[in-house]
């Protein structure tokens, strides 16, 4: 006994329980003990920064696409240009190139006109053609007509290109030698020299420096037009002469004082961007002229896909994952219902019902892309059944959704309590009126519940759909059920592919609108639960 | 056309659940208590008897007259397909289909023209015959059951049993995909070990099917047997989901642990749906995710480091896929942790222990076959995903357990073999099947040890 207790000066006994190597004990054993309980903090949190940086970025790639960049132009559709009686075939786009032409009467070499048309969305000419056939009234006037821009001209003005850059006053006089073609412009100091240096100018002899395309882009604006300075050199007396190349023409070649002139500079280099000094010099002016109007991305939301990027919509998507989504539900709903029926209610226990048991747990535990191949090799080379066609999508689609029908059926079932059924055999009702008219219209909430839980996941499937061929190019939007068609996560899954950044944006918008159907399935699910759930 | 038949075999059948009803109150006079059935059970049989067997009828043609019109095809222009391997006899019907019935077509010429004329009309016969058929089983099945219905004829009990053997038909669809999952994937990988020994396949180094046809000094249509070795995409699988669930195995588990013994009410709030909503988010948003910031992100850090990071590492792919799998984990180690029972938490707070030392030593000994089994299952999760390698990881066959090198997965390498393939007799198409196969071997045989596990080594606390 002595052992554990002993007595030290003062008198008072202390225990092993209480002396200070238990206190060293105790103090790590509970600083264990946070470590444990924050580590466990951190996993969870971990997940939520995981959700909240997937969202994130989807989110803040979608936005852009859901807005679109239109260019005003006035339209000449007088009969001396367009002639009422020869619609068909009538180069609309043409019409669309000369008012853009009008806009610029500076650009007159073939290259640069080229240039300027591709500012503009190939698809623009049938659209007019489209509003034209709506609206036969626009013959004949000039009318002032929004006209979608080209992708990069469109993630330009979005600022998405380059970095625009911001105009600043130059603190110092520039001369100009001419107003157009390749001119020298004579800068009062030389802070010019540094300031080139810095934006990657190529050092040449004699402190001569070049601003090759691996270069920023240093554009000056004066008199009215803009010279793109391509190289510099110290002049007489403190003095910087630069050649420049006239973008736009000066109206004078009179000097410009000090802060008349402003300097931009556009960090990215013009080999690296997808859109030269030329186009954003246009762009710039259309914008500041107000002949820009950046407009709801209805393009994006009604109509099929395309190849080029401004002109690619969800919509044939988003009908053929409605039509596979009808035929899934019409699949999978009656057989998985019925398939849970029996084996909650009928089925004896035998070596049968026990292998249908088994079976559908591993059915539900099979990869996806398995029952891809199972759609392949028997609804299309054993059936014959036609290619990319929503009623094949969807038969596979109910096969890998029915284990998740069937479960969570077997469970609702499972939950209305016997008192039930046993007040109606007991009044004479047979198995199967007991069954049909009280214990599945007691078990139908949570059926639902888990129906819409099972066509949420299937909705958002892919990998099956890849294997029957629903990853086809397809612009018409499927009118029924045989119809090519692609689904909204094929959709985004080949747009992930395509190398323009324009489909990166319009990716993440299709990604934002297949989570908007999970979240209102998920929704309607989770008020069917609160509404209808009943606890016995 | 058909749907027209089978909206009329619909109506009749309205119809006919009508006249049985009346028929059956007419023959007691109104007085329904005379009858066995009710008056509402006779109008179901004579509905069941009028449209279910003419509806069968539709159902057996709609999935038999594709094949026999095929066929019919193939025999009556045997004579122009007779130089065509099968692909072509197959494209050629397909593209007479086509013709006939509205559709993409690869190209036309005068036979295919003919074939379409002769597969309209064929169309055009066969549709007549099964209306015929259809309607005269229907007055067929309606004549027989209409003169049943009698007071004493025990309507009800046909009924039931006519529903019964429905119900029983729809819970062996269950087993009919299962059969049709593996007679599928059996047969055609039979096919394919016909042209590759299958040892060949199991145990080769070497995988580039894409250029099976390209030569490598064999002559035309001969089969390379030496570049259909899996090992590669085994090894390439093997890393990718390791690393997903050194990513989720630890935070799932540590997220269960934390949700089910410390966090509190208005934590679990949150927390729950977090974790839900991440389980919820398709696999091909996670691809993309993957593909565009993650794998970027890694590469742009390694570059930093000096390290040289594929653009399609394993990391990258096995990163997310581990986000992925993170909710699925935590959720089956909820289920396991809840479950251990609470006397033996308190029998040990009782001894003096702290929490984590209760679940360290006490509950997680006590959960560890759930656990185990659910961290098998989340393995063969992994192994099946497809959008996200097929999107982020590699598609060379590299032998390399490097994580920051490309690696290919079986998933991704069954989707590059058959997407865009209109052909399905080559020996490239053929091993995707082969790698299906092994695929569902493999996740099926983990699905069956998880529960095994559980079952066996599960402590029986009540």
């Amino acid at each position: 006994m002595t052992d554990a207790i002993s007595t030290l000066g003062g008198g008072r006994p202390v225990s092993i329980h209480t002396d200070d190597a238990a206190k060293a004990r105790l103090k790590t054993r509970y600083a264990a003990e946070m470590r444990f309980k924050w580590l466990g903090a951190g996993a969870v949190a971990l997940a939520g920064f995981f959700l909240v940086l997937l969202l994130s970025t989807v989110v803040t790639q979608a936005w852009p696409a859901l807005r679109m960049n239109y260019l005003m132009l006035p339209l000449d559709l007088s009969a001396a240009k367009v002639d009422p009686a020869k619609l068909d075939g009538f180069d609309f786009q043409g019409v669309i190139n000369d008012a853009l032409a009008a806009e610029f009467p500076d650009v007159t070499s073939r290259q640069d006109r080229r240039l300027l048309r591709g500012l503009i969305s190939t698809g623009a000419g049938t659209f007019l053609r489209k509003d034209i056939a709506e609206d036969p009234g626009m013959l004949g006037t000039t009318v002032d007509y929004a006209v979608p821009l080209d992708d990069f001209a469109d993630l330009y003005l979005k600022g998405l290109l380059a970095d625009v850059g911001t105009d600043e006053a130059i603190a110092t006089t520039v001369t100009p030698s001419g107003t157009t073609g390749d001119i020298e412009l004579t800068f009062g100091d030389d802070a010019m020299l540094a300031l080139a240096r810095g934006h990657g100018a190529t050092e040449g002899e004699n402190g001569a420096l070049t601003l090759t395309s691996g270069a920023a882009s240093l554009l000056v604006a004066l008199n009215g037009g803009t010279v793109k300075l391509t190289a510099l050199a110290p002049g007489d007396g403190g003095t910087v002469v630069a050649k420049g190349l006239v973008i736009e023409a000066l109206d004078s070649n009179a000097p410009a004082a000090t802060g008349q002139a402003a300097l931009r500079v556009i960090d990215t280099p013009e080999s690296s961007r997808k859109i030269s000094d030329k186009e954003i010099v246009w762009l710039d002016r259309l914008q500041s002229e107000g002949l820009t109007e950046s407009r709801f991305n209805s393009i994006f939301f009604f109509t099929g896909a395309s190849r080029e990027p401004e002109l690619a919509g969800v919509w044939g998507a988003v009908v053929g994952s409605f039509l596979t989504m009808i035929v899934t539900l019409a699949i999978a709903f009656p057989i998985g219902v019925s398939a849970a029926i029996y084996l909650e209610e009928f089925a004896p226990k035998n070596r049968l019902t026990t292998i249908i048991e088994v079976n559908i747990n591993n059915l539900a535990a099979v990869p996806s892309i398995v029952f891809g191949l199972l759609g392949l090799a028997v609804f299309l080379n054993f059936f014959g059944l036609p290619r990319s066609a929503p009623v094949v999508g969807g038969m596979v689609l109910a096969l890998m959704t029915l284990p998740i029908i069937i479960i969570a059926s077997r469970a609702s079932l499972r939950a209305v309590p016997p008192s039930i059924r046993e007040a109606a055999l007991g009044i004479g009702a047979s198995k199967v009126q007991t069954v049909f008219h009280h214990v599945l219209p007691l078990a139908m909430p949570g059926i639902m519940t888990g129906t819409i839980l099972g066509m949420a996941h299937a909705l958002g499937e892919t990998a099956p759909l890849l294997m029957i061929g629903m990853v086809a190019f397809i612009v018409d939007i499927p009118g029924g059920f045989t119809d090519p068609a692609t689904i909204l996560p094929v959709q985004i899954f080949m747009w992930a592919d395509f190398p323009e950044p324009g489909f990166q944006q319009k990716t993440s918008a299709a990604i934002l609108i297949l989570l908007a159907f999970l979240v209102i399935m998920n929704a309607i699910a989770v008020i069917l639960r609160k509404r209808f759930e009943r606890r016995w | 056309m058909v749907g027209y038949l089978v909206l009329l075999l619909l109506a009749l059948a309205a119809a006919a659940w009508w006249l049985g009803r009346s028929r059956a109150v007419a023959s007691v006079n109104g007085e329904v208590a005379r009858l066995h059935s009710l008056p509402g059970q006779h109008g179901m049989f004579l509905a069941l008897f009028t449209a279910g067997p003419a509806l069968l009828a539709v159902i057996i043609w709609a999935m038999a007259t594709p094949g026999i019109e095929s066929s019919i095809i193939a025999n009556r222009f045997a004579a122009e397909l007779s130089g065509m391997g099968v692909p072509q006899v197959e494209a050629f019907i397909r593209d007479a289909r086509a013709i006939a019935f509205g559709g993409v077509v690869g190209f036309t010429d005068a036979t295919k023209e003919a074939a379409a004329a002769a597969y309209r009309s064929i169309h055009a016969t066969s549709l007549w015959i099964i209306w015929i058929v259809a309607l005269a089983l229907a007055a067929a099945g309606f004549f027989w059951a209409y003169g049943r219905i009698a007071p004493a004829y025990r309507a009800r009990h046909v009924v039931e049993r006519i529903l019964r053997a429905f119900l029983i038909l729809c819970s062996v669809v269950a087993i009919l995909t299962t059969i049709g999952i593996v007679l599928s994937l059996i047969f055609e990988s039979l096919r394919f070990f016909q042209q590759v020994p299958f040892y060949k396949f199991l145990f080769g180094t070497h995988w580039s099917p894409q250029s099976a046809f390209t030569g490598a000094g064999t002559e035309a249509g001969a089969v390379n047997e030496d570049i259909f070795g899996a090992v590669p995409l085994f090894a390439g699988t093997l890393l990718i989901t390791f690393i997903a669930m050194l990513v989720a195995a630890p935070i799932g588990l540590m997220a269960a642990i934390y949700l089910s013994d410390y966090a509190s009410k208005s934590v679990r709030a949150v927390a729950k749906p977090v974790l839900e909503i991440l389980a919820g988010i398709p696999t091909v948003v996670y691809g993309f995710f993957a593909a565009l910031t993650v794998a970027p992100f890694f590469r742009g850090m390694g570059e930093s480091l000096g390290l040289d990071v594929a653009s399609e590492s394993a990391l990258a792919a096995g990163v997310v896929m581990g986000i992925m799998i993170i909710p699925f984990v935590s959720s089956l180690s909820d289920d396991v942790i809840n479950a251990v029972p609470q006397s033996l938490r308190d029998g040990s707070a009782g001894l003096g222990a702290t929490k984590s030392e209760t679940i360290r030593k006490v509950v997680l000994p006590a959960a560890l076959p759930g656990i185990v089994s659910a961290m098998l299952l989340a393995v063969s999760r992994a192994i099946g995903e497809t959008m996200i390698v097929v999107m982020a990881a590699g598609l060379a066959a590299n032998l390399t357990a490097n994580p920051l090198e490309a690696v290919t997965t079986v998933t991704v390498q069954i989707v590059t073999l058959l997407v865009g393939d209109q052909e399905f007799d080559s020996a490239k198409t053929l091993a995707a099947f082969a790698l299906g196969l092994v695929l569902f071997c493999i996740t099926l045989a983990l699905n069956i040890v998880a529960l095994r596990v559980v079952q066996k080594y599960r402590e029986q606390y009540d």
